[in-house]
């Protein structure tokens, strides 16, 4: 079955929904060529973008089009010949946009391939079939794996230099499947293409008649990602109060913000956090209209019926479902600076929309990604190195296990003095 | 009868909507004084509408800040006016005749208004204090931009470094400056040109009447179609003649190509934009076409 589009023209009368993907991988991999590919067979580059690149391939004397140099944003990457930041790249097919994080696959930019993951509702790992597993290829999947991504595609490429082999497939998708036991992926698929030569990436394979799953673009348009939302627990944390102090709308006082997790509904009794203070739902405006019911990721502003105090930073939840306030935070956190974290440290955290200070109180290990053996002889985290790490905050935080909620689960960590972010956390439980 | 997840859907234009709001209102909560650069473009009037929204029923709670380059579309700037009187915000505009005049910048005859309009941001942003400028950037637009954060950071010389951005994970926003440092936001980074079509077909908003189809009499320079004006005189063997054209961006006047084009309403927008070959800075900019890294350059100076 092909889904190759005629045009990237949405349906407009029915709305498509979107699929967030993260790839990871390096230029020798093919995955530059692998998106140009979907790119193009999904006519979403356009002439004077291929033109400019050709031109440059030309330039720099390839006999081929480079199409990497779509992906490769900025002059120094382009001079480089690498990708060393994560780049966005958009296309639609007739039920589903995509956006593309195309992150760096090497070591030193674990940073950026962290912050691609953290968005993504599907992970792209890929390997030469020729290679087999690296080192990198479990790093990926190890870091999608503790992002919480909850799709994981395994690409096996360039099956066209080792002549469309199932056993060389068999062996990786075996090899890797042993593998991802020790992680926590729900949703696997292994999908054996040559982006080059592209057999299953749009369209289907006539090389691998052994082969009966989806073809990329299918697995892509089809997975379902509904139900990875967090639909049980309401998680409201509370972004800023609208007070128009208007002569039209004098009392009006809302409290905006986007649901990360659970229904809302008109009726509903609520606990505000930390305050504690119980009230009952009186409204849920979306701009001047009210609905019924509000869902993750919506945006919208709720009424309470009494007039309770609620403030940015707070958090409201149902009154037997709200999570437990706390400031000692246990996390998994990838250290994004150059210097080290160490115990004693200090640092500002930001969670949902709640800012304060938290102190290391100690590092248990670090987590080496290459083969997740546990170091706890290492009582710091250089950059891009992953560990498990204790904090006391000075406010408490009104969170969830990572694993449960990936927007309730997570925090960033800025350094006081240069105001720059320097670490990624995700809370464990 | 219980509802599965699927009857929970969001479309993917009510997640990027959703999106953008939030952003709207982390800038509003975080920032001492932000402000909202309009252009006049559909882009920007997408923005407008997206902080309408998000603050519904109080008005947005920042001013809105134009550059006049005295070389904008008579069009555009009616249309400016009305979205700013609906909606009651404070406009302020910042004029390049006025920094000229007062040697904020300096116009050598040479430099395109273009490039004097980032030094006149710049003075505009430093005299007024603004700490957040709203951009309306698309990821989709151009390659720079492309990896460009949503928070992206300048520092007191108002310089953009893309090789030492912050990290920018989940919806977590850092909004951390220095004295005399500022932040562009851009809250519609991961729309499309499509979606913003979508949006304000959707949403039925006014757009300046130049991007639907209109006569004009216009001349071809470097490939593309240029407005008739006093403002850029023909130049030897330039023949203006009129054509059926419309615009897919909006800027100075003597830099930015129509095409020609027979669509007189959204769906006819869309459906030409669906079917087009060339993206819409590639086709009518001139500002973008001098070097393949022209806007990496000019965003590290300032530029929007």
């Amino acid at each position: 079955m092909s889904t190759a589009t005629e045009t990237n023209a949405p349906d407009v009368t029915t709305g498509m929904d979107l699929l967030r993907f993260a790839t990871a991988g390096s230029v020798d991999d093919g995955k530059s060529t692998l998106i140009g590919r979907l790119l193009f067979d999904s006519k979403s580059i356009f002439a004077d973008q291929l033109e400019s690149v050709e031109a440059t391939s030309s330039a720099k004397g390839h006999d081929y089009v480079d199409l990497s140099l779509l992906t490769d944003g900025l002059r120094s990457e382009r001079e480089q010949g690498i990708t060393i930041d994560v780049a966005y790249r958009y296309f639609a097919t007739p039920n589903r946009k995509f956006i593309i994080a195309d992150t760096p696959g090497h070591v030193q930019y674990t940073r950026n391939m962290v912050t691609g993951a953290s968005t993504a509702d599907l992970g792209l790992v890929l390997v030469d079939a020729r290679n087999g597993l690296t080192e990198q290829s479990r790093r990926h999947a190890v870091l999608l794996s503790l992002l919480r991504v909850p799709h994981l595609v395994l690409c096996i490429n360039k099956m066209d230099l080792v002549d469309y082999s199932q056993e060389v497939y068999e062996r990786i998708h075996d090899e890797f499947t042993q593998f991802a036991t020790k992680l926590s992926i729900p949703d696997l698929e292994v999908i054996p293409i040559s982006a080059l030569a592209g057999d299953n990436v749009v369209e289907r394979s006539t090389n691998m008649d052994w082969y009966s799953g989806p073809t990329l673009m299918h697995h892509l348009e089809h997975v379902h990602v509904a139900s990875d939302r967090d639909l049980v627990d309401v998680r409201f944390p509370v972004q800023y109060v609208v007070r128009p102090k208007s002569d039209e709308h004098h009392d009006y006082r809302g409290y905006a913000g986007q649901v990360a997790g659970g229904v809302l509904k008109p009726g509903d009794e609520v606990v505000v956090l930390p305050s504690g203070m119980t009230s009952k739902i009186a409204g849920i405006d979306l701009y001047d209209s009210e609905v019924d019911e509000a869902y993750p990721p919506m945006s919208v502003t709720v009424r309470l019926e009494d007039d309770v105090d609620v403030s940015r930073g707070d958090m409201i939840a149902r009154v037997k479902n709200a999570p437990t306030p706390s400031q000692d935070i246990d996390a998994m956190i990838c250290w994004m600076a150059p210097g080290t974290l160490k115990p004693r440290q200090k640092l500002a955290i930001k969670h949902t929309t709640r800012t304060g200070r938290a102190l290391v109180k100690d590092i248990q290990y670090r987590l080496d990604v290459n083969t997740l053996h546990r170091d706890q002889d290492t009582k710091e985290l250089g950059l891009n190195e992953i560990g498990r790490v204790q904090l006391r905050t000075t406010v408490p935080l009104l969170c969830d296990p990572y694993s449960k909620n990936r927007t309730t689960g997570s925090f960033i960590l800025i350094d006081e003095a240069t105001g720059v972010t320097v670490g990624a956390g995700m809370i464990n439980g | 009868m219980t509802k599965t997840h699927s009857d929970y859907r969001l479309s993917q234009l009510d997640q990027l909507e959703a999106e953008s709001i939030h952003i709207f209102r982390e800038v509003a909560a975080e920032f001492e004084k932000p402000v909202l650069m309009f252009s006049g473009g559909k882009d920007s009037i997408v923005m407008l509408r997206l902080a309408e929204k998000a603050f519904y029923p109080a008005k947005i709670p920042f001013p809105v800040l134009q550059v006049d380059t005295g070389l904008d579309f008579p069009e555009v700037l009616e249309t400016r006016d009305r979205w700013v009187s609906r909606l009651g915000v404070k406009l302020v505009v910042a004029s390049i005749d006025d920094a000229i005049a007062s040697g904020v910048v300096v116009d050598d005859g040479k430099t395109s208004r273009n490039r004097l309009q980032i030094g006149t941001l710049l003075n505009a942003i430093e005299e007024n204090g603004f700490t957040a400028a709203f951009g309306g950037g698309r990821r989709d637009e151009e390659k720079a931009r492309a990896k460009e954060r949503v928070y992206s950071h300048r520092d007191e010389f108002g310089q953009w470094d893309p090789k030492n951005q912050r990290p920018e994970l989940w919806s977590l926003y850092n909004g951390r400056l220095h004295e005399g440092e500022h932040m562009r936001i851009f809250p519609i980074s991961n729309w499309t040109e499509l979606d913003i079509w979508d949006y304000i077909g959707r949403e039925g908003i006014e757009i300046p009447s130049i991007y639907f189809s209109h006569q004009r009499s216009v001349f071809e320079r470097d490939g593309m179609l240029m407005t008739e004006t006093p403002l850029n005189p023909l130049r030897d063997g330039e023949v203006a003649a009129e054509r059926t054209v419309r615009f897919r961006t909006c800027g100075d006047i003597t830099l930015t190509g129509c095409v020609e084009s027979t669509a007189s309403n959204i769906p006819e927008i869309i459906e030409e934009v669906a079917a087009a070959r060339l993206t819409e800075r590639g086709a009518t900019r001139g500002d973008d076409r001098f070097s393949e890294a022209a806007m990496e350059d000019r965003k590290k100076e300032g530029y929007f």
